[in-house]
């Protein structure tokens, strides 16, 4: 139980998807203009994350291990997260049809966020079983979340703001990305891995 | 003339990371050192070269609908070569990039150049394409990861540059030093494009008095 718990807050926080591991900077940086479209796009990620790590976790341990294609994991992997990402679109559409209005602009743009696939690879490569699997890929779909939410409240703010004009745009924002991830930096040593 | 305009397209006018906004991701996480840098910059080079090549000598027979995940298995299967190559050949470095080779597939710039380019020009143009982008992401990478090193490490390449008195700004190799490097970087790109405008505009402005003055003389 305890390890699930430093798995949660591990990924969350201390190394947060974006801006410590930095994976998924250019939807990071790209649809963070308002705090409406972020909250979509972080709800998306979170949703898709879970989905293709599990998926990605039983293809590997009951498919690709036993089969010894190890190598083909990459291509595997980014084949069935593209397919799983069409199928959440069809189904939710058919299904949701109220959250396919609220997510569904955001799922085609969740297959090249390198996130998801960086995600499957890492949790293979640490080796983590079912339940830390499913954890550890949502916690890690809510750091992207936190990180991408609160980005965007203070992008709402730096447009009022008076900005030189070389740094006007996204220079402004990732100088601003640093500065976060100057803060989330303080959340290291929080637990002990 | 016309095939270096192209390769200069990629490394400033076009530069795939500072301009276009791509392949974040791998530039600020493997740009601690020069050495992890410049490995990163050329798997992905040789994924852009030859995903280019392939793709748009096959762009013929490729229906438009299925050409997105034709493109996706060219490039993943390129990326699985430069993996289990450096894995052989450079172990240190594949473990010091860890997840960011097999990221490559999903790194904007080898998609957005199939796409943009490559699935509409010659082989040659794409080869120039894919060749003067992957000179522009290592000219980038190589910077960043120069400036946070030295800064950082006080070394270069793993040399060091200072003596032992110099206590280095740890800041830098850590992930918020990325972020202010190339926040940075981008606004001095910015600065000089926006000097070189206004320098460009002066001219105009002269050349027309010239031309006035010359008018009324006559």
């Amino acid at each position: 139980m305890l390890k699930l718990l430093i798995i949660a807050i591990d990924s969350m926080l201390i190394s947060n998807i974006v801006l410590m591991r930095f994976l998924g900077i250019c939807p990071y940086i790209g649809v963070s203009k308002k705090q409406e479209t972020a909250a979509g796009m972080g709800f998306a990620v979170i949703f898709v994350m879970v989905m293709a790590t599990l998926i990605s976790y039983l293809l590997q341990i009951y498919v690709l291990n036993p089969l010894k294609l190890e190598y083909l994991q990459t291509i595997v992997f980014i084949f069935v997260i593209a397919a799983l990402v069409q199928i959440v679109e069809i189904t939710m559409k058919k299904i949701a049809p109220a959250l396919f209005e609220a997510l569904g602009i955001y799922l085609p743009l969740i297959t090249t966020n390198c996130t998801i696939l960086g995600v499957a690879i890492l949790n293979i490569q640490k080796n983590y079983n079912l339940i830390e699997t499913i954890v550890f890929s949502l916690s890690t779909g809510i750091g992207y979340f936190i990180a991408i939410y609160l980005f965007a409240g203070i992008r709402e703010k730096l447009e009022w703001a008076d900005i030189p004009e070389p740094f006007k745009g996204p220079a402004i924002g990732i100088i601003t990305a640093g500065l976060m991830s100057l803060a989330f930096f303080g959340f290291t040593g929080l637990v002990k891995m | 003339m016309n095939s270096l305009k192209k390769i200069f397209n990629g490394i400033w006018t076009n530069n795939p990371v500072l301009v276009v906004l791509l392949g974040f991701c791998p530039t600020l996480a493997v740009s601690t050192t020069v050495n992890n840098a410049v490995g990163m910059a050329f798997a992905a080079t040789f994924v852009l070269i030859s995903s280019n090549i392939v793709i748009s000598s096959i762009r013929k027979f490729v229906p438009n609908k299925m050409r997105i995940p034709v493109f996706i298995i060219v490039i993943a299967t390129f990326v699985t070569i430069v993996d289990l190559v450096v894995y052989g050949y450079f172990p240190k470095l594949h473990k010091s990039l860890g997840v960011f080779i097999p990221l490559i597939v999903v790194n904007c710039i080898v998609f957005g150049r199939a796409e943009a380019f490559a699935s509409k020009n010659n082989v040659f143009d794409s080869f120039l394409d894919g060749l003067g982008m992957g000179i522009g992401f290592l000219l980038t990478i190589s910077v960043l990861a120069a400036i946070r090193e030295v800064i950082g490490n006080g070394t270069f390449w793993g040399v060091k540059l200072f003596g032992e008195s110099y206590s280095p700004a740890i800041v830098a190799i850590l992930p918020p030093g990325a972020f202010l490097t190339i926040g940075l970087m981008l606004g001095g790109m910015n600065f000089v494009n926006i000097k070189n405008k206004e320098r460009e505009k002066m001219k105009q402005k002269l050349e027309k008095e010239k031309l006035k003055i010359q008018k009324e003389v006559k």
